[in-house]
């Protein structure tokens, strides 16, 4: 890899001003000593000799480094407090050329942001995170931080961190190194030149293996803040030295660049025409041509079906509703649901009508279908006053108190059975009730049948169980 | 005429993609989970991106990345799952930034349970999150509106760079109906301030922080005056028979299938009764709600809540004592015999 020889030049990945300061353009607005600079100018320098600036995202959060889109030139974006990796994974799913950068602090990735950094880790999320660890909220005034140390004494830990009361710091880069996913963990520190100079390094590969496409990259740097910690820049630099590295070891975690392969995903193109049709629609096709006198004299048929979940009551209002809807009806379709939902039945209610349907539920049924005792039990009151009542007689023996309704017994789960289709007494019906009421021709069913199940393969047993419905109507009825 | 009968969840879904949404991050829960599933299936197969996210705060971050990189994006939840992304949707507010966000509501406060409610109302439309910012919300009442008002709510989205919500519940989402799809495979408008990743957008900055009072004042303002001009272009009603009412029912949602049933049973016996149902909750339909009141017409609100869309016809009219209210919670839902006799009790 060639590097620029002068080191004391700007990258250009920075700006020629830095304008959050007003007046002082070649000022930042981090405090003197702190290692926010160090960082910015590896990162900056990084994307220069890696040639990457252009299509660099870098996601500020919140805290110190929440203005450092005022010092890089790449696109930015801020994001709420330890969402980065989120809103990175959003920037990284919709551009994945880009290279992104999720720049975080340990309030942010560690405390508010826990889960966040945790799951992009673990998605393996082609991109590339710098956690900044100075076990202080620097932003807010120097408050605890998930990484403070034991005895450290901050303005919310005033008598020094304890582990009774908060527990001990927590180890970012072993948590995230026990994830399979991430390609390249590894904790540089600041404290030094040594440390510097291998932090320059990790920087460079964690962005390397990003515009490699090999995945989720992670650095964690041990960084001075002399105003959080209210010490000299002299004496932060030992305390890392002295306490941070002691218990936040300086190694590589995990290192699989070498061996993993790179990939990143093209986004295809659809017409509009691929589009509808891997979203599977119109799949019925036109509709049936019907006459005005056909619709002009359709009566509005408000259907509960009703029985044992598993025998397929839901499918048959669905099927019989599609059917309908091809004749160039109004229908509408809705299973029980709520607290009506009762009694171990399953029911839906299907109408079909000519004209605009408000409400879909049917509470009063001008045909009631019950495949189960609790469910003639349930609704033979709610059926309207010369309604129909079909009721599957292999599995219900009792008759109908009412006498003011027509009811049909049709041993609907004898016939399927007969034929070897025991999960078809659905369809017998359908196939019965068309030929009764003669709402439209059975093979207008049929046609639609293969469409509206989730196993094609079933389709052939399904017409002839809905052909032999019909036929035990014209062999049994004598309407 | 060529139309699928269809679940009125993956309605949803179909028109999001056909309106040019490759980006869906969301989270699983009761009743809204039918949202994600349909996204899963159909969103890899169309050339987008689905992916389940850890959290639903998680999830809103995502689309607020996958827009501001010029995404068409959105993600779905239902009331406890809202109550979480508020925190995002101030964000996306503040950062201008365009998302669709679908509520199906449950009931609550709490875990509650899934049964249908429409007690979001004040948190979508008056907005759970914190700052002086205002959300688009539609709700549609049929399975064509799902997927008709989600292709509008991107494009709204995208013109006022702003938040679009569509708020639904379990019923509407439950319902197969009908829906005629329009064959079209739109692109998310090219974004100048979105973040491409390349030379033209790199000077691009999303933030929603903005530093010095005066600054911040200035930029609430140009939200401000943002609103105004969609209380001016934006709002949507349907109305049935108000001409000759003398009440109008309100509700919105399901609710609005309830009463559309009812007004046909109430004009057979002869009683004057119209619906003035809001597609558009903000902006709300003041207006025409202000000269239905000055006509001397009651109004008779019909929620699922505890009257969170009445305060808004309050609000509207300043007079209490015509605009009346019917509400049931938890889960229960009016029958239209219930709401008869309800309404015939404000009837002459």
């Amino acid at each position: 890899m060639t590097t620029k020889a002068n080191v004391l030049e700007k990258a250009t990945a920075f700006y020629d001003h830095f304008e959050r300061k007003g007046g002082q353009d070649q000022t930042t607005h981090y405090c003197p000593g702190c290692g926010h600079g160090n960082v910015h100018k590896l990162i900056a320098e990084a994307l220069d000799d890696l040639g990457l600036a252009e299509r660099t995202v870098f996601v500020s959060p919140v805290g110190c480094s929440v203005f450092a889109y005022y010092y890089f030139d790449t696109g930015n974006i801020q994001a709420a407090h330890g969402r980065a990796p989120a809103v990175g994974t959003g920037v990284k799913r919709t551009r994945p050329h880009s290279i992104v950068i999720s720049y975080q602090g340990d309030g942010d990735l560690a405390s508010i942001g826990g889960l966040e950094i945790i799951h992009a880790a673990n998605r393996g999320e082609n991109m590339t995170v710098f956690f900044i660890n100075n076990a202080i909220y620097g932003m807010t005034g120097g408050q605890m931080a998930p990484t403070s140390l034991i005895g450290q004494k901050t303005s919310t830990s005033p008598y020094g961190r304890t582990v009774e009361n908060e527990g001990y710091p927590i180890r970012m880069c072993e948590l995230i190194s026990t994830l399979e996913s991430p390609v390249y963990v590894e904790r540089c520190q600041l404290a030094d030149v040594k440390g510097i100079m291998a932090a320059r390094k990790a920087v460079r590969k964690a962005l390397q293996n990003q515009a490699d496409g090999k995945g989720f990259s992670f650095v964690e740097l041990l960084s001075p803040c002399p105003t959080g910690w209210k010490m000299t820049t002299h004496d932060s630099l030992q305390w890392i030295k002295d306490f941070m590295i002691p218990y936040f070891p300086v190694k590589v975690f995990k290192d699989e660049s070498a061996t993993r392969n790179g990939r990143i995903r093209e986004p295809k193109e659809y017409t509009d025409e691929e589009l509808f049709k891997a979203l599977n629609l119109g799949l019925l096709g036109e509709s049936q041509p019907r006459d005005a006198e056909f619709l002009k004299n359709f009566k509005t048929v408000e259907m509960k079906i009703a029985g044992f979940g598993g025998q397929g009551v839901l499918t048959a209002g669905a099927i019989l509703a599609a059917a309908a809807m091809q004749e160039n009806l109004e229908v509408s379709w809705i299973p029980s649901y709520g607290p009506e939902k009762r009694g171990g039945t399953a029911n839906c209610s299907v109408i079909l009508s000519k004209d605009s349907i408000g409400s879909p539920m049917v509470v009063s049924p001008n045909v009631l279908v019950v495949m189960n005792d609790p469910s003639l039990d349930t609704f033979e009151d709610a059926v309207v006053s010369g309604g129909l009542v079909i009721v599957n007689s292999s599995i219900i023996t009792r008759k109908l108190k009412r006498t003011d309704v027509d009811v049909l017994y049709i041993p609907l789960s004898d016939i399927a059975a007969d034929l070897g289709l025991n999960a078809a007494a659905n369809m017998v019906l359908l196939g019965a009730y068309l030929e009764y009421t003669k709402l439209f021709p059975l093979d207008h069913l049929k046609k639609i049948i293969p469409y509206t199940l989730k196993r094609k393969t079933l389709a052939e047993a399904n017409v002839k169980a809905a052909e032999a419905g019909a036929q035990w109507m014209r062999d049994n009825n004598k309407r | 005429m060529k139309r699928d009968l269809i679940k009125a969840n993956e309605a949803l879904v179909k028109g999001a993609i056909m309106a040019g949404c490759t980006q869906y991050y969301g989270y699983p829960i009761t009743p809204a989970s039918e949202i994600a599933e349909a996204a899963s299936v159909y969103m890899p197969v169309c050339g987008g991106t689905f992916i389940q996210a850890e959290s639903e705060v998680a999830a809103i971050n995502m689309v607020y990345g996958a827009s501001g990189a010029g995404a068409r994006a959105m993600t779905a939840s239902s009331g406890p799952g809202i109550s979480l992304k508020q925190e995002g949707v101030s964000y996306l507010s503040g950062a201008e930034l365009p998302a669709v966000i679908v509520d199906i509501m449950r009931a609550g406060p709490g875990l509650g349970n899934i049964w249908p409610e429409q007690g979001d109302y004040n948190q979508v439309v008056h907005g759970g999150g914190h700052g002086n910012y205002k959300v688009i919300v539609l709700a549609p009442n049929r399975a064509q509106e799902m997927c008709d008002l989600t292709m509008l709510a991107f494009d709204l989205a995208d013109k006022y760079r702003m938040v679009v919500y569509i708020l639904a519940d379990a019923y509407v989402g439950q319902m197969m109906e009908p829906v005629e799809f329009p064959k079209v495979n739109k692109k998310a408008p090219h974004r100048p301030w979105a973040l491409y990743a390349d030379k033209a957008s790199q000077p691009n900055v999303i933030t929603s922080i903005v530093f010095s009072a005066e600054a911040l004042e200035e930029h609430n303002l140009k939200l401000q005056a943002r609103y105004a001009q969609i209380e001016k272009d934006e709002v949507r009603f349907q109305e049935i028979q108000c001409e000759d009412a003398e009440l109008i029912l309100m509700g919105y949602g399901f609710v609005s299938r309830l009463l559309q049933s009812t007004i046909e049973v109430l004009r057979k016996q002869g009683k004057k009764v119209g619906m003035l149902r809001p597609i558009s909750l903000f902006p709300f339909p003041n207006q025409r709600i202000q000269e239905l009141a000055a006509q001397g017409k009651h109004f008779l609100c019909v929620e699922l809540s505890n009257g969170q869309m009445r305060d808004d016809v309050y609000l509207a009219t300043f007079k209490k004592d015509i605009v009346h209210f019917y509400g049931r919670m938890g889960g229960m839902v009016p029958s239209v015999a219930e709401i008869v006799d309800v309404a015939l009790g404000y009837l002459k």
